[in-house]
């Protein structure tokens, strides 16, 4: 602390003198400690996972659905889905319908022919592991987090079955396991992401309509679809950030 | 000085009392705490780290296409050079892990049924144009697809007759429009290959006005039906199918 | 398993538009209609314990005591409908051990700790603590010993320590005031901050709760007062009936007009989700929101009340009115939470479909278990006032 002198202008010229030495390099090593401070990210050690869909390319055929449900052993009543397909009807003047019968897992049944049909597509939904998830918010324990690789996962022996998740998750990506009671939801198959395999939707896409990839890693089809298509997600105003992307979807998909 | 002993005496006994009960109870959350809280929680982030090694251990039942390739080379190679060479092994065989796991001795799904290759070939409006579907009515109906269709291989004994085959919606959209009785190559020059290799060697498509002009102007050699539109005046700065789908062109 | 999976058939054949897949259960059941219930009871009762504490209204103080023992009450029964509902009840205690502190859920655990240790029960001991202390004194063996441990083995109930006492009861009932709003107020923020659905996710979700809870809270003692009094034979204090139902009256016109706020400006904002949320309002909460909660649960409950002040009724015409009121606006209250709840669960989050609510009678979240839960208070405040008596003595006058 400097005293006060009778000198008042010479003492501020001093502390002007010292703050003009000390803050650029205060400043610097702000600027510093701060990107030494990132996380491994940076290193490229870790990944942070996502997956591309292409829209124009999903034929509505339900395999990734009924393969989603074999392989994480998902009950098989039309009730609980880990990924689904929805199927978008645009009119002339503009009315929308949708459809996802059984998600999808049974394919589906032709449209009644009109002559009013503007369009029709196929739309492939499933968690969007986001980056700043809801759902990850709202858990009062702590039983659902974002795993180190940006996957969002379920602690199933930890969860008290609140439900709370599954209100909070703004593309009804959850469901309550009806055995388990736990919630439950889809993990980017995660137990075979850490295995170098791909998840089981996107292995027997039969079009490869879904992307599966790395966004930190340089080399990744996820970072290609990205750069060669316009991209949508999912309710975008509510800030969750999803992680799975859409080409060429329509302004109608909710 | 510090009296403890007459600090302790002016506090009225209710409050010791109090004091007392609540320290009791927060003695009894912090040793719970102790106690009962996971180890391996808070080490990676509000969670319990051990989560992720049990969801990582969770059994596999797709095994992918790199390990049917270890024994079915050559089921592969054939695989490879066909229309289905982007189609997994698994997506009609079903989950192979089973299957590996017991040398080939479990026996994996052989779909023969026409109802399963409907799942992704049946005609449906909705599918993107140009995926080949077929109308699962008059198509061959009750015969099982693999007859003609080689699963492995699948090009059809004879490459695909009309357009419409494989862009049916487009061909069902232009056969109740005006344009019913023109014939796709009229307007789409479309060389032979297309049909054996169809993203490769892309139809034609017209570019100017001129074309379209070529039966609609007032002058044009063509049907008396046609309708004529003076081609100076009419939609003058556009070309004619920014406002004229051309498979179904009425205005009305 | 399979109890579940026919009713979400059955529920499946009510959905109208299109629904997400999993949608078609809903999560929250008619147990988390009763827990807002509950705790928005909780709350009111104790904001009108302590107008008679903190704001002198001297006018209420006979129902003071009932008041407290009625927070109390129906506080312990507040986290059975919670417990009952959770997929893994045994694994409740991870809410205190690991809360997750960004989740408004996880406050849950400590708030209700705090409301009922340091808020209701210390207003409560301090309140009774004198009557505890000479009731120790005259009784003999096990009464004697309960009284005792009751008052925490106290003995002094010299003058000074009987000031203290009131003045301790009054501290407390000062913080217990925000207390009770983060109680009751942290339940609405739950649903207020779920930005996914847009029935909930508004900032007047948490304000509309608290002010709709001092309406049940009021309305609730002015019954209890009523049907108490009578079954023991007493005179009902008409001035503290009227006071009663002025701050009633005075909540409900709030509550009303926060709620109406709500609609006129959902309305007005037009946004994405005002269609399907119309078609709600139109089929699905028809009878619950119009019926129930607006006409049946305030405009006619206000009128009849407002009516009453108007034209100075006798007495037993406006006793009359102010239970029949009373009872209305507790069920209109229980309409709102219902529309609340079951409500923002019926139309889907791609606002393009709604589905239904098919209410199990038996198993734990059934109705029987609900209405059980609704009952359990009363049962409870009967046999606190057998320990705690709700009146001072010598305060009333039987009915001669």
């Amino acid at each position: 602390m400097k005293e006060k002198t009778k000198n008042n202008k010479l003492n501020r010229r001093e502390v002007l003198k010292k703050l003009g030495k000390y803050l650029p390099s205060a400043g610097l090593l702000w600027i510093a400690s701060s990107k030494l401070a990132l996380p491994a990210e940076e290193n490229g050690k870790k990944h942070n996972y996502g997956m591309g869909v292409y829209i124009k390319r999903c034929i509505g055929c339900g395999r990734c659905a009924n393969a989603c449900k074999e392989e994480n052993n998902v009950p098989r009543d039309p009730f609980f889905y880990r990924t689904w397909i929805e199927r978008y009807a645009v009119n002339m003047d503009g009315e929308v319908s949708v459809q996802s019968p059984n998600g999808g897992i049974d394919g589906f049944s032709p449209m009644e022919a009109t002559r009013t049909l503007l369009k029709s597509f196929f739309v492939p939904k499933l968690c969007n592991h986001c980056d700043n998830p809801p759902c990850v918010q709202v858990c009062p324990v702590g039983a659902t987090f974002k795993s180190p690789e940006g996957v969002i996962l379920v602690d199933e022996k930890y969860c008290i079955g609140c439900r709370y998740c599954i209100q909070a998750c703004p593309y009804g990506a959850r469901y309550f396991h009806p055995e388990k009671k736990v919630a439950d939801k889809c993990t980017f198959c995660y137990h075979r992401i850490t295995k170098g395999l791909r998840p089981a939707c996107v292995e027997v896409c039969p079009t490869n309509a879904r992307v599966f990839g790395d966004l930190h890693t340089l080399s990744s089809p996820l970072l290609r679809f990205k750069r060669m298509n316009d991209i949508h997600v999912l309710k975008p105003d509510l800030n969750t950030e999803p992680k799975v992307y859409y080409a060429n979807m329509d302004g109608v998909v909710r | 000085m510090f009296n403890p002993l007459k600090i302790f005496k002016t506090i009225p006994e209710q409050i010791i009392r109090l004091l007392l009960i609540f320290a009791g109870v927060i003695a009894a959350l912090i040793i719970a705490r102790h106690l009962f809280i996971p180890a391996s929680f808070g080490k990676l982030g509000h969670y319990r780290a051990d989560a992720l090694d049990e969801i990582k251990s969770l059994p596999v039942q797709y095994a992918g296409r790199d390990q049917c390739a270890e024994c079915h080379e050559d089921k592969i190679a054939i695989l490879n050079s066909s229309y289905h060479k982007g189609l997994s092994c698994e997506a009609c065989h079903g989950p192979g892990v089973k299957h590996v796991a017991a040398g080939g001795d479990y026996e994996l799904l052989m779909p023969v049924k026409r109802e399963f290759c409907h799942k992704c070939h049946a005609f449906l409006e909705a599918r993107p144009t140009g995926f080949p579907q077929i109308d699962t009515i008059t198509h061959n109906p009750n015969k099982p697809c693999i007859k003609c269709h080689n699963p492995h291989n699948p090009t059809p004994p004879s490459p695909p007759s009309e357009c419409g085959v494989c862009h049916r919606s487009i061909e069902s959209m232009k056969s109740v429009s005006p344009h019913n009785s023109l014939q796709c190559t009229t307007c789409h020059a479309a060389p032979r290959e297309h049909k054996l290799n169809p993203r490769k060697y892309l139809p034609s498509k017209p570019s100017a006005r001129e074309f379209c002009g070529k039966c609609h102007t007032k002058n044009a050699v063509a049907s008396k039906e046609i309708p004529r539109i003076d081609m100076d005046k009419h939609g003058n700065t556009y070309v004619c199918w920014e406002c004229h789908y051309p498979h179904s062109p009425q205005a009305e | 398993m399979e109890k579940l999976i026919e009713q979400l058939y059955a529920a499946s054949q009510q959905i109208s538009g299109f629904i997400y897949p999993n949608e078609v259960e809903l999560q929250w059941s008619i147990l988390i209609v009763i827990y807002p219930y509950i705790t928005g009871l909780v709350a009111g009762a104790f904001i009108l314990a302590s107008l008679v504490k903190v704001f002198n209204v001297k006018a209420l103080s006979p129902t003071y005591r009932l008041a407290l023992l009625t927070a109390l009450a129906f506080l312990i029964v507040a986290p059975m409908p919670l417990q009952f509902h959770l997929g893994h009840m045994e694994r409740s205690y991870e809410i205190f051990l690991t809360p997750h502190l960004k989740s408004a859920m996880a406050v849950f655990g400590f708030v209700y700790m705090w409301y009922l240790m340091v808020v209701l029960l210390l207003e409560i001991w301090f309140d009774y603590r004198k009557d505890l202390v000479e009731m120790a004194n005259r009784e003999k063996g096990l009464k004697k010993l309960l009284y005792m441990a009751l008052s925490l083995f106290s003995r002094d109930i010299s003058p000074k320590a009987i000031a203290f006492d009131k003045k301790a009861a009054k501290i407390i009932t000062i913080i217990g005031i925000p207390s009770a709003f983060l109680l009751h107020g942290y339940v609405g923020f739950i649903f207020g901050s779920i930005k996914a659905n847009p029935w909930w996710s508004s900032v007047l979700i948490p304000v509309v709760f608290l002010f709709s809870a001092i309406v049940s809270g009021i309305a609730l003692v002015l019954i209890l007062y009523m049907v108490i009094t009578m079954f023991r034979g007493k005179k009902l204090d008409m001035l503290c009936l009227d006071r009663l139902a002025d701050f009633l009256l005075y909540a409900v016109i709030v509550d009303f007009s926060l709620e109406m706020l709500d609609f006129i400006h959902r309305l007005y904002q037009s946004e994405d989700s005002i269609h399907i949320i119309s078609e709600l309002i139109k089929t699905k909460l028809f009878i619950s929101l119009i019926i129930v909660q607006i006409l049946l649960g305030i405009i006619v409950p206000v009128g009849m009340i407002v009516l009453v002040k108007f034209f100075k009724y006798q007495d037993e015409l406006r006793r009359l009115v102010y239970f029949v009121a009373a009872l209305l606006i507790q069920m209109g209250i229980f309409g709102t939470r219902w529309n609340v709840v079951i409500g923002g669960q019926l139309f889907s989050k791609s606002f393009r479909g709604l589905t239904a609510y098919k209410m199990e009678l038996l198993g734990m979240e059934g109705l029987f278990v609900a209405l059980g839960f609704l009952v359990l208070p009363f049962i409870i405040l009967y046999l606190v006032t057998r320990v705690f008596s709700p009146w001072e003595e010598g305060q009333e006058q039987s009915i001669s």
